[in-house]
């Protein structure tokens, strides 16, 4: 790793509280992220995975989140300290997001020029020529004819163009760290390998950091350096991607690898993960 | 938009169709003009009298069809009353005798001094409040807010007026207690007590509602985009998640807008205010039939056009919404 971590994540905890019951989302995880290093994070629907993402940059709605215990030391600084004035300092600026549901994270009632442009005046308050770098970006993008595009509301996209719009945004304020949250989980097979190879290649472009959030193992070979395998609030397996993929220690990551359909592959049913054993196991 | 707006127009037609047999059956088969005549006229008026009130307002005919021999078979009460409705040539009051378009006219300018400010005032406090309580939710500033807003809607409107007019008016002298006067700083001086008690009287409910739509909008997802990209909580609030919600709004309170003509009924028959409200409740308490079918009519008129402008609002406020 030639660049020194600019990210890390010590023994966080994340609690979330309600009248009736508390439920501990994330127990304590440690993670560390190097500038321009792609770390993915898989694991189950509720396995805390997403809610550490948002943890971030202090995202979640509080309540009836709650930051138990641990810090988020971004460049040396606790995010989890920090006054709000100073945290929208690093809200799309050092640390950008994409969502999993580009039809309803994009506002309805607002061109997609609009939404681009807030976060450009946001952040880069020296720029002068907002269209142009809004068209530049969703030109990175991949969108064709970004000139025409710029007065569309976000409905008369499709649901890839939607979420290319979502990273055009997010790339538009040059972060250091783009958290992609389940980008793929609601587009169709064809577009979602569209976008991945997007962010492929946007990571050869542009020199950021990714935290691919996603439960499919089968989408980050190529494009995490790293991965952390999270279950039930705390990371079981954390290492090199080839290497947990090439030899998974922990059980939940081995049922998790063998999840992925094989092309060629004759079965009958897809393999599922049978929770019971799992928990006895672990 | 053109072709959908005719559209809107043509289905109006039925609907005002409706409008006009209710109150055609309320005012001229539940009570027939000859009992109306005879209750304007008093107990002691001599037949003749009473056939000459009847022909003098034209309310000689048969009810339906004239079926009488030589003449047109539509010359019935019916028929008659759909054209003078439809052509707005409301004819004279029952009971004065003067035309209904003056008293109507005449009720507009007193009426929307009392309805306009409030609603506009109204409109923009409740907004405003509701978008402040979602902003602190579930604080306990917000809870009581919750609590005031209940208060203010258990209280019945009439206790407002009386003690707005008891205490405020008669007893602080703060402001005249009855009356009304057009001339400039006159009116405001008239019109003040009333337009702050109307404005009371629906805020609570007015932000209690408000802030349900503005709690359903901030668990949106755009909402938890325009945070990651370091919007302030403040302009999310009153640039994304307003203009989102006005769309619901838009539904509760565009429909209301051509109905303020109309006036209010309590708070001006209150305050002595000479307006539309003032106009009907007088009309229903002399058993002024004409005045009063007139009125309901116009009240009918303005309701549909309040939604026929909801519908267009709809399409300016909502991009995916196109009108076809």
């Amino acid at each position: 790793m030639p660049d020194p971590t600019f990210l890390e994540i010590k023994n966080l905890a994340i609690d979330f509280v309600t009248e009736t019951a508390t439920v501990e989302a994330v127990k304590g995880i440690s993670l560390s992220i190097a500038r321009g290093e792609t770390l993915a994070i898989v694991g189950e629907s509720g396995s805390g995975k997403s809610v550490t993402g948002l943890a971030l940059t202090r995202l979640l709605p509080e309540p009836p989140a709650i930051y138990k215990s641990g810090e988020i030391l971004l460049d040396g600084k606790n995010v989890l300290t920090m006054p709000p004035r100073e945290l929208r300092t690093i809200r799309g600026n050092k640390i950008a997001y994409i969502f999993q549901e580009p039809s309803t994270s994009l506002n309805p009632v607002f061109t997609i020029r609009n939404q681009i442009a807030e976060a450009i005046k946001l952040h880069r308050t020296d720029v002068r020529d907002i269209d142009g770098e809004v068209i530049k970006y969703l030109d990175m993008v991949g969108i064709v004819d970004p000139e025409k595009r710029l007065h569309d509301y976000p409905h008369q996209l499709s649901g890839g163009m939607q979420q290319r719009v979502m990273i055009a945004m997010a790339l538009s304020c040059r972060p250091e760290l783009l958290v992609a949250d389940e980008p793929t989980t609601a587009l169709d097979v064809t577009i979602q390998k569209q976008i991945i190879d997007q962010l492929r290649e946007l990571k050869q472009r542009v020199q950021m950091a990714i935290i691919l959030i996603t439960h499919n193992f089968g989408i980050i070979g190529g494009l995490a350096d790293r991965v952390a395998v999270m279950f039930r609030g705390k990371i079981v397996e954390y290492g090199e991607t080839h290497t947990v993929l090439a030899n998974p220690q922990h059980p939940y990551t081995k049922a998790l690898i063998q999840c992925i359909p094989q092309p060629g592959q004759k079965r009958h049913r897809l393999t599922t993960i049978d929770h019971a054993a799992l928990e006895a196991a672990v | 938009m053109f072709s959908y707006l005719i559209r809107r127009l043509l289905y109006a037609i039925p609907i005002l169709f409706g409008v006009m047999l209710i109150t055609f059956l309320l005012f001229f088969v539940v009570q027939p003009p000859y009992a109306r005549a005879r209750a304007i006229l008093g107990e002691k008026a001599r037949p003749a009298q009473v056939q000459q009130w009847l022909h003098d307002h034209g309310y000689d005919k048969p009810t339906y069809l004239n079926t009488k021999p030589g003449q047109h078979l539509f010359d019935s009460l019916f028929v008659n009353q759909m054209k003078r409705l439809i052509t707005f040539d409301f004819g004279v009051s029952d009971k004065t005798s003067l035309p209904i378009a003056k008293t109507f006219t005449d009720g507009v300018i007193p009426s929307l001094c009392l309805t306009l400010p409030a609603f506009v005032i109204g409109f923009i406090m409740a907004v405003t409040l509701s978008l402040y309580q979602v902003f602190i939710r579930y604080s306990a500033l917000d809870r009581f807010g919750v609590f005031l807003c209940v208060a203010l809607m258990s209280i019945p409107p009439m206790i407002y007026m009386f003690v707005g007019q008891r205490v405020l008016a008669m007893q602080l002298n703060y402001f005249p207690a009855y009356g009304f006067d057009l001339r400039g700083w006159q009116t405001a001086k008239f019109v003040l007590l009333p337009v702050t008690l109307m404005i009371v009287m629906y805020l609570g409910n007015d932000v209690r509602l408000y802030r349900t739509i503005f709690l359903e909008e901030i668990t949106q997802d755009y909402v938890r985009t325009a945070l990651a990209k370091g919007v302030p909580q403040s302009r999310v609030l009153f640039v994304h998640v307003l203009k989102n919600g006005m769309i619901s709004l838009i539904t509760l309170v565009v429909a209301h807008l051509p109905f303020l003509i109309m006036g209010s009924l309590l708070l001006e028959n209150f305050f002595g205010i000479p307006g539309l409200g003032n106009a009907l409740i007088h009309a229903i308490q002399t058993g002024d039939a004409a005045m009063t079918n007139a009125l309901v009519y116009l009240g009918a008129l303005f309701y549909l056009a309040g939604l026929m402008l909801t519908d267009i609002c709809y399409a300016f406020a909502d991009p995916r919404i196109r009108l076809s």
